[in-house]
């Protein structure tokens, strides 16, 4: 089966569409962004072929199925256990990095070995809580899953022993380097798929037959397209790569063909967009030197805060009397908040005022790009924060009167799949 | 998207850069050797330079914006820039002022490495900045030397006056010109201006052939960074001079050459081979990355056609040419012209007429961060050119001279969006 695919490498994660022949989004993949860019890549795009298998799977279970009406249910069973198998494999090779890095240091405490032990048993016990069904999980990153239970557990190990937490972190901090830049680290579908059949006995006879037909398909590649902040550094030659503008352009436009203004809010720049029927892109206007209000700034009050970057939206918008905060500076985001904090003045007013504060930056290029027109698009990671959507959509209207806003679920592959789709076309007229 | 490289053969100095190096190399000697010969020496900006007129009197003109991006090309203007902030003028302050101003406190030594010598004139002619004028306030203060101010009226209907003519006329005649007989001990010498006033038009015509020959498929040369340098000597002070003229001769013919062998323009890292996009530009360039924001350019295959940075000493190409039979009349209406001096919607002209007479793909604005005339309703402009030529504008930010002003990154991340946006209408286009 041939595909085709667009990798989107931004500067906090690397996001990949993979593409049928016929245009139609098959999987797609995301990690978080690393120094080694490569692999980041090569993780997306395995991850955007495995959601394609389970696609796939999805659609043949679908029609051999002895009760269609439970089969995505099932299909769903079988791939949490599929990542569960996943995060497994993940584990074991953290577990052995940890050990490796463990025997290489000058003093080991003796008590450190055992510790590592624990630690690792525990949380490969944890595994099938961690994916049981309903169950939520902060990230769907391995370093984000797997490094908030062990410094969980190492602050527990070493309040018990007394060895130095500082060194327990440092083991993980080297060790998930190893993990992380290891594509192999996250394990073959076929094994994976296997293992997760196993642990659904009972199941319907036919989700093996589906499972087994596509982990025997062979997916080649006949197209792809590198774009994002880091596009030069993709392992595309110069021919395949494509502005992120032109990827947005494209992509919002495949996900709503009415779209004619499209904004983006990424880790380091905020894009606005002006596109024309076909999606060609015919202005646009992006922050200047300065990362002030883009997705990189709710990271560094996330981390001021002690929360997830996720949180920040749901707390924001139990707010009912947001704080009026006019710097978007980055490094000053700190000092910021400290300072309304011992003001006195409410967490989620802060937060909502700092939410705005963000998207009033992004109203200024958007009326520098030309405007609002209908239908807007709003893309790239921030569209998943709710307070920020909020205030978007205020601001839109009170600025250009009613608009349709459009925020697809998965807006942040905006860009990988205007790259993919360019990649198609690449391949078709070759 | 380009796979091949558009420029590939290595640049080859021309004998007109050559000339051009001599002549300033000389200038500059007689500069360092002024406080000894006791030549008088005035310093004065680009935009509305009276150079024939200090000709007249044999004074040497020292151009303090030429000397800062001369200095930014340098990569000294850092440092020059940190000793102005250090006397206390803020991040926000032009940089062209700090630059001088640390270079001054540095020991005024220009671009050829020798020491500039101080003022005997603050020769201030006003063409639409402001800051300008602060400028040589504070210079006046460090030199503690005289200043003539030459106020020219803003143009802003678009057109210039009788009346606007004559009071810049009066000004000359009864506070610059008796300035200068102060300063040099000499008497106003209408015949030595009226004979620097012909040398002017005769190098005006050759460089307006020269930045026209960009109207030609492809361009010979690049009419924004490559013109930097054409119109170095008449921008600064060399206007009115035989020098002049033979330049200009010299250069019209090289690119005349260019033009008969079907070749493009020459940039630092060699010809360009392949034109992909003809631009036009409005906006000084970056200095302290001239050469990097040039690559960004060339490697596409991107080339000026015509550019608003080359008429800052002079719209020459719209016909003004200096007039020896008239010659105050002609140095009021030569300031009156300057493309500072210009309002908006006559900028808006010019740039749509560029579009369409220069055959450019579409237009990018270099907004800077220092400029405020220049960079001030820039968005409009965009947004109005666009309307009117229905060609695409770019826009992307950096500074003069201060290099923490000019992130790379970004830039060359918004010129490739644009070339490829360009691309990929003219695909729209052609499907």
């Amino acid at each position: 089966m041939n595909y085709t695919v667009g990798i989107d490498l931004g500067s906090t994660t690397t996001k990949a569409v993979v593409l049928g022949e016929d245009g139609a989004v098959l999987g797609r993949g995301i990690t978080n962004s690393r120094s080694n860019y490569d692999v980041a890549c090569s993780v997306a795009l395995s991850e955007a072929l495995i959601n394609a298998r389970f696609s796939l799977i999805a659609g043949q279970f679908q029609s051999i199925a002895r009760d269609p009406a439970q089969a995505p249910a099932l299909v769903g069973a079988l791939e949490r256990k599929f990542r569960a198998e996943q995060y497994r494999s993940q584990l074991r090779v953290l577990d052995t990095e940890l050990r490796r890095f463990l025997s290489r240091l000058l003093t080991r405490p003796p008590a450190a070995t055992g510790i590592v032990d624990r630690i690792a048993g525990r949380m490969t016990a944890e595994v099938d809580a961690l994916y049981a069904e309903g169950a939520r999980r902060k990230s769907d990153f391995f370093r984000d899953l797997a490094g908030s239970r062990y410094l969980a557990l190492a602050e527990e190990e070493a309040r018990a022993t007394g060895v130095s937490f500082d060194l327990l972190a440092g083991l993980f901090d080297k060790a998930i380097l190893d993990v992380e830049n290891s594509a192999e680290a996250a394990g073959r579908f076929d094994e994976h798929a296997a293992a997760a059949l196993a642990a659904l006995p009972g199941a319907d006879p036919a989700l093996t037959t589906a499972v087994a037909r596509v982990s025997a398909l062979t997916l080649d590649q006949i197209g792809s397209v590198g774009t994002g902040y880091g596009r030069q550094r993709l392992p595309f030659p110069e021919g395949r790569i494509r502005s992120e503008i032109l990827c947005h352009g494209l992509g919002a436009h495949a996900m709503f063909p009415r779209t004619r203004t499209v904004l983006d809010i990424g880790g380091q720049d905020t894009k606005a967009i002006q596109v024309d029927e076909q999606g060609i892109v015919t202005s646009f206007q992006m922050n200047d030197r300065c990362a002030a209000g883009c997705g990189r700034y709710l990271g560094y009050i996330a981390d001021e805060m002690s929360l997830g970057l996720h949180e920040l939206g749901p707390i924001a918008s139990q707010s009912s009397a947001p704080v009026r905060i006019n710097s978007t500076c980055t490094v000053f985001a700190g000092a910021e908040l400290r300072e309304r904090l011992s003001l006195g003045e409410k967490r989620e007013d802060i937060l909502a005022g700092l939410h705005r504060a963000i998207v009033l930056r992004a109203m200024s290029l958007l009326a520098r790009s030309g405007g609002v027109k209908d239908e807007f698009t709003f893309t790239g990671g921030v569209a998943r924060n709710q307070a920020a959507v909020a205030a978007l959509r205020t601001l839109v209207e009170e600025n250009y009167g009613a608009r349709t806003v459009n925020i697809s679920e998965d807006s942040i592959y905006t860009g990988a799949l205007g790259a993919a789709l360019f990649a198609l076309r690449s391949a078709a007229a070759a | 998207m380009s796979t091949t490289p558009s420029v590939t053969t290595a640049a080859q100095k021309d004998s007109s850069q050559v000339r051009q190096k001599e002549m300033i190399a000389r200038h500059f000697d007689r500069l360092a050797a002024a406080p000894d010969s006791g030549a008088r020496c005035a310093y004065t900006f680009v935009p509305g330079n009276l150079t024939e007129l200090l000709l007249s009197f044999d004074v040497l003109p020292v151009l303090p914006e030429i000397n800062a991006l001369q200095s930014a090309m340098r990569g000294k203007t850092a440092e020059y820039i940190a000793a102005a902030e250090k006397l206390g003028h803020s991040e926000d302050v032009c940089t062209y002022v700090k630059s001088d101003i640390g270079m001054m406190k540095s020991g005024n030594i220009g671009p050829t490495g020798q020491r500039l010598p101080t003022p005997d004139l603050l020769l201030l002619s006003y063409t639409g900045c402001f800051t300008f004028m602060k400028w040589f306030e504070l210079l006046r203060e460090d030199y503690h030397c005289p200043v003539a101010m030459l106020h020219v009226p803003y143009q802003a209907d678009g057109r210039i006056t009788d009346n606007m003519r004559t009071y810049v006329v009066d000004q000359l005649k009864n506070v610059v010109i008796p300035k200068l007989e102060e300063v040099t001990g000499r008497k106003y010498d209408e015949d030595r201006l009226r004979a620097h006033l012909a040398r002017s038009a005769q190098a005006e015509d050759d460089l307006v052939w020269v930045l026209q020959s960009a109207k030609n498929v492809p361009s010979p040369i690049d009419a924004y960074f490559g013109a930097v340098y054409y119109v170095g000597p008449i921008f600064s002070a060399f206007r009115g001079t035989a020098d002049a003229v033979d330049y200009y001769r010299e250069l019209r013919a090289e690119i005349a050459e260019r033009i008969r062998q079907g070749k493009g323009p020459v940039t630092p890292d060699g010809e360009v081979e392949r034109e992909r996009f003809r631009i036009v530009v409005e906006g000084p360039p970056n200095w302290t990355s001239f050469r990097q924001f040039w690559k960004m350019f060339s490697d596409e295959g991107a080339v000026a056609v015509a550019s608003t940075y080359s008429k800052v000493g002079g719209v020459y190409d719209l016909g003004f040419r200096h007039d020896p039979d008239h010659p105050l009349e002609t140095l009021a209406e030569y300031c009156l012209g300057c493309y500072t001096n210009l309002s908006l919607p006559t900028r808006i002209d010019l740039l749509t007429r560029y579009l369409s007479e220069y055959r450019a793909d579409g237009f990018l604005i270099n907004s800077v961060k220092s400029c405020n005339s220049f960079s001030a309703g820039q968005l409009h402009i965009l947004r109005e050119v666009e309307a009117r030529s229905g060609r695409p504008g770019g826009f992307i930010e950096s500074d003069l001279v201060d290099p923490r002003y000019f992130s790379a990154a970004n830039i060359k991340n918004r010129l490739e969006s644009y070339f490829q946006m360009l691309d990929q209408k003219r695909a729209g286009a052609a499907s």
